[in-house]
């Protein structure tokens, strides 16, 4: 045994190397911040820092600072976004949980962790948005335990994202004590990978379909061609589509960009798992272009294609209507090109629709309407940017696209 | 296979915390009779003379901040004003409308619903339909989430955007503390012309059905608020149809809290039955995976 040996067995030991290696990835700190400085960074940091000043200036002066919020349109982008559209992506985590953990579908294993982590970063940052959007964010936890409203679907949804969002935390958390190197409290949370499932399963079932529940209350606000009683059902077929196609897509980013940090079980995987999940998408997109026409023939609102409104329907619904058509097309083929695509068609017509429906047909009756403030926008993207961010340092440090090699052959369930 | 015994407690205990959890959330929502005796308002627009009394009055009676332009100022109907917009403090304005030739003038408000849809979305009971009649907001627990702002189909409730600490919902109470304290409402008590009248809701039905009996000619056989959105607490009659004064005529006469009321009840019945569902599809998939450990370990726990 040399001198040197002896060294770096000693070095293992300090704090000072713990901390590099769990949070700086092997460097010391200097290096690790010299390589933080590169042109995404650059740019995603000004758009943070843009955006942190308006949610300060929201915080100190009043949400009139960054919305254009009023007593006929009281919820703006900040909403529309971050809760009405950010959450039915996050269905990935449930419905990858369910696939893998209940019905034992093994071939989908290696990219469910990495759609937990996107469920639960989803639910996260959509609490980031309600908090920055209530008007007194400070009572948050008010329906939880100081005061009840069991009759509103919002009470139904506050409760229910609060409960998921903590499910899936104790779900992600089993790659966090890999990560941290604690083997008991990962042995404990895997063990109650069927509960948190289930749990998780019944809870995004309900509250999936209340987000869209809570616009039943608007009946004449809501255009016909978007307000349906058939809503809640809609809503939740189509977060199940939005949850696969956020995993297509999100995969496909991976591959690109965080290629280093997968392993090979992982990359290999991908494009059975892309087919796979495409038909399932083509399946369930099928069900809701059938339920829409249903619903829109059920509140007899046929004749409102006409105008401006109409004429956005057409679109979202076309796309909609494509959508499982190049999904099923793409799977004939085997070819997961063709179904990134028709995951990336989807993606946009469930963002349209979520748009739509909460916000830019909003109070179509009424003669001026204002949308779209440019700092609500800004804070919106910051916000975004920042859950991108948190992301990568995850996806960085912790094993998502990879398994930890201390822990391989003892998967959940 | 047998389902051990962990499994059993597993997916048991959550069917039982889960059911738990959903017993409450349909409480509020049965049908609701409405309170015997409360009291309402009737406004007979047929009456009105656009004096603006009755805004002056419920300025000072809820210490309001102070108008732009003084209450005597007619130019203001110039435009449709509705009651509390952009933080400027009023819960009540009269507008003015030219139908056929007559002039008529409408006093927008709070309608104090039966069933009001802004309480059955308020998530922190916050808002509330009073035993006395008015619809009250809690200050106290109220978390600015404004669902009540999207579900009125009045458009009343209004919200204090430009408060950063305490901003409030704002909106006609129906001098909720006056009426307690044996008072009429500030806007009736000031009304020149008995335009707007102050009771129980009951008798003030039978009073405008009366007037309506009594001259058809003069009046549309038509009570707003009889029926609207399941009834509400304040009532309109009118010379002209109440759609050429921009009242919406599209709300229908379904109580409002009926409309999520369906999809509440499916909540208790998803919580209690997907744990069995599912459970049971993962003991099911499970056998396939792999038999033999599993009857291995259950038999190595057994020898324990």
């Amino acid at each position: 045994m040399t001198d040197i040996e002896v060294e770096d067995l000693r070095k293992t030991e300090t704090v000072e190397y713990w901390i590099n290696e769990l949070f700086f990835n092997k460097l010391s700190i200097k290096e690790y911040v010299k390589s933080l400085i590169n042109p995404f960074n650059i740019i995603a940091g000004t758009i943070v820092l843009v955006g942190l000043a308006f949610i300060f200036m929201r915080f100190a002066f009043g949400l009139n600072q960054i919305t254009d919020s009023s007593n006929t349109q009281a919820w703006g982008l900040l909403l529309g976004v971050g809760l009405f559209t950010g959450v039915p992506f996050s269905a990935s985590g449930f419905v990858m949980g369910t696939a893998v953990y209940i019905f034992g579908l093994k071939k989908y294993q290696p990219v469910v962790t990495n759609a937990i982590l996107l469920g639960f970063l989803g639910y996260l940052f959509a609490v980031v948005f309600l908090m920055t959007d209530l008007g007194r964010p400070w009572r948050i936890y008010y329906p939880m335990i100081l005061s009840f409203g069991p009759a509103s679907v919002m009470f139904l949804v506050a409760w229910h994202v609060a409960l998921y969002l903590s499910v899936q935390a104790l779900e992600f958390s089993s790659s966090a004590f890999e990560w941290l190197g604690i083997r008991s409290l990962r042995k404990l949370v895997i063990g109650g990978t069927l509960m948190l499932t289930i749990a998780g399963i019944m809870l995004s079932t309900l509250h999936q379909s209340a987000l869209g529940a809570m616009f039943l209350l608007a009946p004449g606000k809501v255009h016909p061609l978007w307000w349906s009683s058939y809503m809640p059902w809609l809503f939740f077929v189509s977060a199940l589509a939005a949850g696969l196609v956020y995993v297509i897509i999100v995969t496909k980013l991976t591959q690109m960009f965080m290629r280093h940090r997968a392993d090979e079980r992982y990359l290999s995987s991908l494009n059975d798992i892309t087919l796979g999940i495409g038909k399932a998408c083509a399946l369930i997109l099928f069900t809701y272009v059938g339920l829409r026409l249903t619903s829109i023939t059920y509140e007899n609102a046929w004749g409102y294609l006409t105008g401006p409104y109409g004429e956005l329907f057409i679109v979202e619904f076309l796309l909609f209507a494509i959508a499982p058509l190049l999904f099923f097309y793409g799977v004939q083929q085997k070819s997961a090109g063709t179904v990134q695509v028709a995951a990336l068609v989807t993606m946009i017509a469930i963002i349209l629709n979520r748009l739509n429906t909460v916000y830019i047909t909003f109070n179509w009756q009424l003669p001026h309407r204002e949308l779209f403030y440019w700092k609500e926008v800004i804070v919106v993207i910051a916000v975004l940017t920042i859950e991108v961010l948190v992301y990568r340092w995850i996806v960085n440090r912790m094993p998502v696209l990879r398994q930890h090699p201390d822990f391989i052959g003892e998967e959940h369930g | 296979m047998k389902m051990s015994r962990r499994d059993f407690v597993k997916i048991g205990g959550s069917v039982v915390a889960m059911s738990l959890l959903g017993t409450n959330a349909r409480a509020g929502a049965h049908s609701f009779e409405g309170y015997p005796d409360r009291y309402g308002m009737l406004s007979d627009l047929t009456r009105c003379i656009g004096c603006r009394r009755c805004e002056s009055a419920c300025n000072k009676a809820n210490n309001l901040p102070a108008p732009e332009t003084s209450f005597e100022d007619t130019s203001v109907f110039e435009e449709k004003r509705r009651p509390y917009v952009a933080d400027v403090g009023s819960y009540t304005a009269v507008n003015k409308f030219e139908v056929d030739g007559k002039t008529v003038y409408r006093k927008v408000q709070c309608m104090h619903c039966e069933e009001p849809a802004c309480v059955s979305a308020c998530l922190v009971g916050a808002l509330k339909k009073s035993p006395e009649g008015p619809v009250t907001w809690n200050e106290k627990v109220c978390i600015g989430c404004r669902y009540c702002i999207t579900a009125c189909p009045f458009y009343v409730p209004a919200f204090e955007y430009s408060s950063a600490f305490e901003p409030r919902i704002q909106k006609c109470f129906m001098c909720h503390q006056r009426i307690t304290n044996g008072t009429v409402p500030a806007c009736a008590e000031a009304c020149p012309v008995e335009a707007i009248t102050f009771g129980k809701r009951s008798s003030l039905l039978k009073l405008a059905k009366t007037r309506i009996w009594d001259e058809p000619d003069k009046y549309i056989d038509h009570v707003y608020g009889e029926r609207e959105a399941g009834g509400t607490g304040w009532l309109y009659i009118s010379g002209v149809p109440f759609s050429k004064l921009d009242f919406p005529m599209d709300i229908g006469t379904t109580a409002y809290p009926e409309l999520t009321k369906d999809f509440l009840s499916i909540v208790n019945l998803t919580l209690v039955s997907w744990p069995a569902v599912f459970g049971g599809i993962y003991l099911m998939t499970k056998k396939d995976k792999k038999p033999h450990d599993k009857e291995a370990e259950e038999l190595r726990e057994e020898l324990k």
